[in-house]
């Protein structure tokens, strides 16, 4: 269980490549049509993983994929008695939706820890999510420490920091020339045993490197919310002028919701092609007016206060209500930098604790 | 519910439809698994979300009694898209359900206490689920009045079954907003015949639904008649998707009206984050 290797950076591809032969290896990388940023996709040969580079987006589809069949159905029609109409139903977790294991390789312990709030609201709930919960079983992440925090990262004000590794399969630190990757659960020991001869294990001085490494990001001081912030956040939430101001800019966009590795909103809607038909469940955003609007035109939350409110109590006060304390925001600062009006959550959530708010 | 995935309905036939009013329809339904049918059991008040596949699922309060099993019942006004297709459905049409979700009423609290249901419109529908139950064990209560209101004669639902109710020892108030050629019963909004009625708040539990603004009026008239906010139950309705508090949408701050509603009572909602 407790196995390690090192892996030099001319050997990567050869490892990835070797794993990818039993399981599905997602990498970050970047997008072969040009596309900007880096976002996780299968690892092929040939594609070169960006390690050095926090992602743009986290790995989130890879266990909630941004569209998905939930069931698939067709209508019969009975030619010897047209007025008669049935109806077959498939529901894709019946069979094995995922025979293969998945490696989530070179997330960062943010991205990783995003799952984790995903795991309690689909799989510790009074019902299980069937299709969330396959993919997890059958997923392992081995967890990238990591050493580029930027102005936005604040995973260490949320119960986190940049070695953490709940959630996470396998270490890999960063060293010279190369990484070294450990096993930290019993379940993904086969990981590194597939790997055979194809990667040997460390040498004492790259094992004490990577402690080093580990060490000292470990230990940078955790910065952020003062505790009481969740405590403090439940006593504001009727006070919509905190939210007109802390939201005044806000365009409405979801950009947000989207690289957020905690937010997993959806809707499901049906599509149909003659007889055939597909129920499908997509990401969805709780910023968007529609999102909570009835057919009789009525809607609870009518303007953008009460959906950015929605949003943040969601993850500041709802999440560690329901769920042991913990907060539902995993630090990534993805909603920080690519918000295109510059709201900071941080700011919006540190400003409902502090009395002296001028919104208060 | 299909125990090992809750997005997949159960199949279901529809047995009977009833034109109540000129938007609203009700539907008997049964299971196709005659096992599950037999074995089915739920709260009063609970919900189910129906399925027209190739349109989508909305959410509706089973409305039949869980005392009365030959058929799941639906009433359900044409309001969107989903509710537009229902509306289409014939007896024999196929229909997708996923049943029961949510808390449902309290009713073992009520026994011994005296009950007022305040209806308006579709708002009847959930009340009925819980009437009937009542009306089948009718010595476990006290009073029951009923004030059920509509904007005219032609929107009361279940007027075919006013008499029964009547004849199960419930003392139906019937109102309409404006008179109507023929009408016997009351004229005025339901919040005003609430205070024309005044039923004692001693030993009593209110239950109320129907129109948001109907709901705003009747919650200041029992307040006024001395109902405390634990006395006082609604049930509420929101847009909902999963059902099993999963998608995030229908959440008055940390509860999930699919979940830990629809039923709540004044003493509840008062400490939620106002988003109703």
């Amino acid at each position: 269980m407790t196995g390690k290797v090192y892996i030099a950076q001319p050997d990567l591809e050869k490892v990835l490549s070797k794993l990818a032969g039993n399981m599905d290896v997602w990498v970050p990388a970047a997008p072969a049509n040009g596309k900007w940023g880096v976002e996780f996709m299968p690892y092929h040969s040939g594609l070169a993983p960006i390690l050095n580079r926090r992602s743009s987006l986290p790995p989130k589809k890879v266990l909630l994929p941004q569209m998905e069949a939930l069931l698939r159905f067709e209508y019969q029609k009975d030619p010897q008695d047209p007025s008669k109409v049935t109806l077959r139903l498939d529901d894709p977790t019946a069979d094995s939706l995922t025979s293969r294991p998945v490696l989530v390789f070179g997330a960062r312990p943010c991205d990783t820890r995003g799952f984790l709030t995903l795991d309690r609201t689909f799989t510790n709930g009074p019902y299980v999510d069937a299709y969330y919960r396959k993919r997890r079983e059958n997923t392992f992440f081995a967890t990238l420490v990591c050493g580029e925090a930027d102005s936005a990262c604040f995973c260490s004000s949320v119960g986190s920091g940049p070695a953490d590794m709940e959630g996470s399969d396998l270490r890999l630190i960063p060293v010279e020339d190369g990484y070294v990757l450990e096993t930290l659960t019993e379940r993904a020991a086969f990981i590194l045993d597939s790997l055979e001869s194809l990667a040997l294990p460390p040498t004492e001085i790259q094992e004490a490197a990577a402690k080093q490494i580990n060490d000292e990001i470990s230990s940078q001081p955790a910065s952020g919310f003062p505790p009481g912030t969740v405590e403090a956040f439940r006593g504001r939430f009727e006070n919509l002028g905190y939210w007109q101001e802390a939201v005044e800019q806000c365009l409405s966009c979801g950009v947000c919701t989207y690289v957020c590795p905690t937010c997993y909103c959806f809707t499901i809607t049906d599509e149909m092609k003659n007889l055939e038909g597909a129920r499908l469940r997509s990401w969805d955003s709780c910023m968007f007016s529609h999102y909570t609007s009835e057919a009789s035109g009525h809607n609870p939350r009518p303007t953008k206060l009460e959906r950015y409110r929605n949003r943040v109590g969601h993850k500041f006060s709802y999440i560690p209500t329901n769920y042991d304390g913990m907060i539902g925001c995993c630090g990534c600062g993805r909603c920080i930098r690519l918000c295109p009006v510059s709201i900071d959550i941080r700011k919006v959530v540190q400003g409902l604790k502090e009395e002296t708010c001028e919104c208060a | 519910m299909n125990a090992l995935n809750p997005y997949c309905p159960d199949l279901a036939t529809v047995q009977e439809v009833i034109q109540e009013t000129h938007n609203i329809r009700t539907l008997r339904i049964r299971l196709n698994d005659e096992e599950k049918m037999q074995d089915f059991s739920f709260r009063p008040g609970q919900v189910g979300q129906l399925s027209v596949f190739g349109v989508g699922e909305s959410t509706f309060v089973i409305n039949s009694p869980p005392t009365r099993k030959d058929y799941l019942q639906f009433s359900v006004m044409r309001v969107g898209e989903v509710t537009k297709r229902i509306h289409e459905l014939n007896a024999g049409d196929p229909i997708g359900v996923r049943a029961p979700l949510g808390n449902g009423f309290a009713y073992e609290e009520m026994k011994g206490r005296d009950i007022l249901f305040i209806g308006g419109g579709i708002g009847m529908a959930p009340l009925r689920t819980l009437l009937l139950h009542m009306i089948d064990n009718r010595t476990d209560y006290g009073d029951i009045t009923v004030i059920y209101g509509a904007r005219s004669p032609q929107d009361l639902c279940y007027t075919y079954e006013f008499d029964e109710w009547r004849a199960g020892g419930v003392n139906l108030v019937l109102t309409v907003d404006a008179e109507f050629p023929g009408w016997t019963g009351r004229v005025g909004f339901v919040p005003t015949v609430l205070k024309e009625e005044s039923p004692a708040p001693d030993n009593r539990i209110a239950i109320t639904c129907g129109p948001p603004i109907m709901i705003k009026f009747v919650l200041f008239g029992l307040k006024e008649l001395g109902y405390e906010d634990h006395q006082v139950l609604t049930t509420l309705e929101k847009r909902m998707k999963c059902g099993v508090g999963i998608c995030g949408r229908c959440n008055l701050g940390p509860k999930y009206v699919c979940l830990d509603g629809p039923v709540f009572s004044l003493d509840q909602l008062g400490k939620m984050v106002p988003e109703l």
